[in-house]
């Protein structure tokens, strides 16, 4: 089974440009070049006093969250923000739409509160696709991670990193280690170092955390750390979240450091300049030693200061694309 | 329609812009051209000044005020000032002046930067068809164009003008 | 009331009669088919040129949600999707509010079936009390008050030693227990078949080993016991040869798979449409191709709607929380025709899987034409096609079906000899 084009009708417009952001699935490799084109030149405003454009001024961004995340939804928050945007952020959590609103209703409720953007973060995998679809399909919807599906934003502040550090994705070694399993970023990052060109992704775990069929990524799958980052240019490490313990996935952190974490000495055998990176947030002494974390090549630091800029291009871009959409069905209807 | 020939405006512009500048006792004028055409006339000019300052490009696609209806520009670039804009003289420099509405744009992109204490506007050409209150300070040539008609700077070298027929929209 | 069809093919799978020919009908019972009785004046004749006349199909698993369930069907509405769609006898599951395990339950059902005279009802009693798998429920009582089969639904006993005291229990009165063989550990928090697209997708995965390790486990546990029994909702190739494996042993066990599982894969996913959320779910095209090839031997022979219809709310949300359920009993001829059109059946063989088969898997007076039998019969024009959903009767729309054009129109669904639905 391969990615299909059937999503590409529903994020793109007649056009082909974005008017949602929902999953890197579909989307073809000069779109994300622009984006990260995009993105660069936000970084630029990031650089200077007044940080803001005001490209989105008199449009309302709506953060809806709920699963729980201040570091995603403080860079989208930031991210409108540096856009003259309003900002509203919701933390919905799951229990109280369960009381009675449904999800359909809290956002239709929002959406006759004249917001233009839904930033949504959801546990639900296929959440955003939901909402963009049956929900507010001409409201521009960003997912902002639905389960363990996508996370297509930080699949993109992810490129740029490697991009600004490392250049041409051509040329690239990159390893993925972890839980890919139940990783969205894993996923999202999978699918766009292939659109992007890079011919060698590597994901790195134990069997119980790859899910069946993993190669239809493209990807090489590993379980050895020693031969997974040989010669690579840039190790991605995942969270591992406790929980993964309880469902007999893993005997226990410190095996999985013994096996799988990324300490100084297993990062030498990795090209002396490959990056290393982290979606966040990390876990000390579980899947990367602090040396390491802290150390020069690492770039986690940096991957939060593009995620502002990769929002910002992604907020843009979408709202755009809702526009000229609804100029086109004007013009249709003429 | 004969469009004038760029190189044949730059020689009076420069003087036009030297006797501004000293009018003004402005002695450190910094240089911004906003792409794409109005850097190639601002580096152009530099040239013939015999001047090397370090040439600022200013990319307007964020100041627009026409996102609303047109969307994002597609090929957004960082703009790059290389000196700072508080307290500076700024010279900005553009190839065609219409609505006004691109230098609006420029100008509230530089005031994001700093406050500059003075802003002289170089256009090589002026069409004739402002909307709003701007006015440039130096021009090569004033024309005037038919409903329809646009004109287009091609470059960086030779700098060409182009004269373009809308298609016809109702 | 005396009546005729005249100048149908009348197709009986279980005697292997296939010609045009007519029926008499008489107080509500086949009383002669190619030759009138003597003296048999008709009062209502039918016209039946270019029809098949076939047995009324028997449909082994229709949810028709009452009572309990209101918002996603009744009794009325659902039996009368069921006549549209060719039916005349069907079973109910166990899985209402009261869960039907006491016979007051069931005779509310029949009641209910019997005022709204669009097919017959037998109910499927719940195996054990509250369908907790614990408890055993009163079987005979509720054989006694009408039920047909027990059986448990996807919830398995946790414990195997009370699944195999309740068949021996069962095995004692010679009674029928269904199975949907899950295993619940292998197959918790699951929503699609664990593969290649539910990876993609980010959902979580139930192996087919779910299926066939339960399979392996309640086949061994018929044999043991020699109850009565019959596996529905198979989902995978594998599945079917523990089956197969199991009926060439000597073991008599029946099957039956959905029919949208012979049509659909687990690729029907991939835009996180809740349309083809169903439980156990859809799988890969391999395990469609074996579960074909299974009804084309025989190994199962029944075919079911497995119609579960909701209410729009039920499916409108994020795949992970919608409910599970297809709601296609209207579409059961038309549909199943497509495995004509494809060339996997021929038509009798289908209508056999439709009609005698699932009626033979439960002792069902069902599923045949013969004289004396009750006249429940089925006519459809196989030249004809049928636009899905352009009338609905179902109070649940959840029909990916909908919009289809698919071969062959019911004309007439006649129970009892009177005519249930018209189209």
């Amino acid at each position: 089974m391969t990615p299909t084009d059937a999503k590409r009708p529903l994020q793109l417009n007649d056009q082909g440009q974005l008017r949602h952001f929902l999953t890197l699935d579909g989307l073809p490799r000069d779109l994300l070049t622009e984006l990260l084109d995009t993105a660069d030149s936000f970084l630029e405003v990031g650089a200077r006093a007044v940080k803001k454009v005001p490209l989105l001024r008199g449009k309302t961004v709506c953060n809806v969250f709920f699963e729980n995340s201040t570091r995603t939804r403080t860079t989208f928050e930031l991210a409108a923000q540096r856009l003259s945007a309003d900002v509203i952020s919701l933390n919905v959590s799951t229990s109280s739409t369960s009381k009675g609103e449904t999800l359909f209703d809290t956002l239709r409720n929002l959406e006759a509160m004249a917001a233009d953007i839904f930033v949504v973060r959801h546990a639900d995998s296929g959440a955003a696709h939901f909402i963009a679809e049956h929900v507010c399909p001409n409201l521009a919807i960003i997912n902002g991670g639905d389960g363990r599906h996508a996370h297509p934003t930080q699949g993109m502040l992810d490129m740029l990193t490697i991009r600004r550090h490392k250049g041409n994705f051509e040329n690239l070694s990159v390893a993925i280690v972890g839980d890919i399993l139940h990783s969205r970023v894993a996923r999202s990052n999978m699918l766009a170092l292939k659109t992007l060109g890079c011919p060698d992704i590597r994901v790195i775990a134990p069997k119980t955390l790859l899910p069946v069929g993993i190669e239809q990524y493209g990807v090489k799958v590993y379980s050895d750390m020693t031969e997974g980052l040989r010669d690579v240019d840039v190790v991605i490490m995942l969270r591992l979240q406790r929980e993964r313990m309880q469902g007999g996935l893993l005997p226990s952190e410190g095996e999985f450091y013994r096996l799988f974490g990324l300490t100084e000495q297993r990062l030498q055998l990795a090209r002396p300049d490959a990056l290393v990176m982290h979606p966040g947030p990390i876990n000390r002494g579980v899947e990367i030693e602090s040396a390491v974390a802290d150390g020069p090549q690492s770039v986690i630091l940096n991957q939060v200061t593009y995620g502002i800029a990769v929002r910002m291009a992604v907020l843009s871009m979408t709202m755009s694309g809702q526009t000229t959409q609804r100029q086109l069905n004007a013009e249709e209807q003429n | 329609m004969h469009l004038p020939n760029p190189a044949e405006l730059l020689p009076q512009m420069a003087t036009a812009l030297i006797e501004h500048l000293n009018q003004r006792q402005i002695r450190e004028p910094r240089f911004i051209g906003i792409r794409t055409g109005g850097v190639w006339v601002a580096q152009a000019l530099l040239e013939h000044l015999g001047r090397t300052d370090a040439l600022g490009v200013l990319d307007v696609s964020f100041y627009r005020d026409d996102f609303t209806q047109n969307g994002l520009h597609p090929q957004v670039q960082p703009s790059e000032l290389p000196f700072e804009v508080d307290g500076q003289h700024l010279v900005l420099i553009d190839d065609v002046l219409m609505s006004g509405r691109t230098i609006r744009a420029a100008l509230n992109e530089l005031f994001d930067y700093g406050r500059p204490a003075s802003v002289t506007l170089v256009s090589l050409l002026d069409l004739n068809a402002r909307e709003l209150p701007i006015r440039p300070d130096v021009v090569g040539a004033t024309l005037s164009l038919d409903a329809g008609q646009r004109v287009k700077l091609t470059g960086p070298a030779p700098l060409l003008l182009d004269l373009q027929t809308l298609a016809n929209r109702d | 009331m005396r009546s005729a069809i005249l100048g149908a093919r009348v197709i009986d799978p279980s005697s292997g009669l296939d010609q045009v020919t007519d029926l008499y009908l008489d107080g509500g019972k086949l009383a002669g088919i190619g030759q009138a009785p003597a003296g048999f004046a008709a009062q209502v004749s039918i016209d039946a040129n270019g029809l098949v006349a076939a047995p009324g199909l028997v449909d082994l698993n229709v949810a028709l949600r009452e009572p309990g369930y209101s918002r996603k069907g009744n009794i009325a509405s659902e039996t009368l999707a069921a006549a549209a769609g060719g039916v005349t006898s069907l079973c109910c599951p166990p899985f209402t509010k009261p869960v039907l395990d006491t016979p007051a339950v069931a005779e509310l059902i029949l009641d209910r079936a019997r005022e709204a005279g669009h097919t017959k009802v037998f109910p499927v009693g719940a195996l054990s009390k509250g369908l907790a798998g614990e408890q055993l429920a009163e079987l005979v009582a509720l054989r006694d008050a009408g039920c047909v089969a027990f059986g448990n639904g996807l919830d398995s006993f946790r414990n195997a030693r009370t699944l195999r005291r309740a068949l021996e229990y069962a095995a004692t009165f010679d009674l029928t227990v269904i199975f949907h063989s899950q295993d619940h550990d292998l197959a918790e928090g699951g929503l699609a078949h664990e593969g290649a697209t539910a990876s993609f997708l980010g959902l979580p995965g139930i192996p087919e080993t779910a299926e066939t390790v339960a399979l392996a486990r309640d086949l061994l546990l018929v044999e043991q016991t020699g109850v009565r029994a019959h596996f529905s909702q198979l989902t995978s190739a594998r599945g079917a040869e523990l089956i197969a494996d199991a009926q060439a042993r000597g073991l008599p066990v029946t099957a039956d798979v959905a029919l949208y599982q012979l049509i659909l894969t687990d690729e029907a996913l991939i835009d996180f449409s809740s349309l083809y959320h169903v439980q156990p779910p859809l799988r890969t095209p391999a395990d469609r191709q074996g579960l074909r090839d299974a009804v084309k031997s025989g190994v199962i022979s029944a075919i079911s709607s497995h119609h579960q219809p909701h209410e729009r709310d039920a499916k409108l949300a994020p795949f992970g929380a919608t409910e599970p359920g297809i709601s296609s009993v209207q579409l059961l001829l038309p549909l199943a025709m497509t495995l004509v059109q494809d060339g996997l059946l021929d038509l009798p063989t289908l209508l056999a899987r439709l009609s005698s088969g699932p009626a033979s898997a439960l002792r069902l007076p069902a599923g045949r034409l013969a004289q004396g039998a009750a006249a429940d019969i089925l006519l459809f024009d196989p030249r004809a096609s049928t636009l899905a959903g352009e009338r609905w009767y179902s109070k649940g729309s959840n029909c990916p079906f909908i919009g289809h054009c698919l071969p062959g129109t019911v004309r007439y669904t006649l129970v009892d000899g009177h005519i249930s639905y018209q189209a």
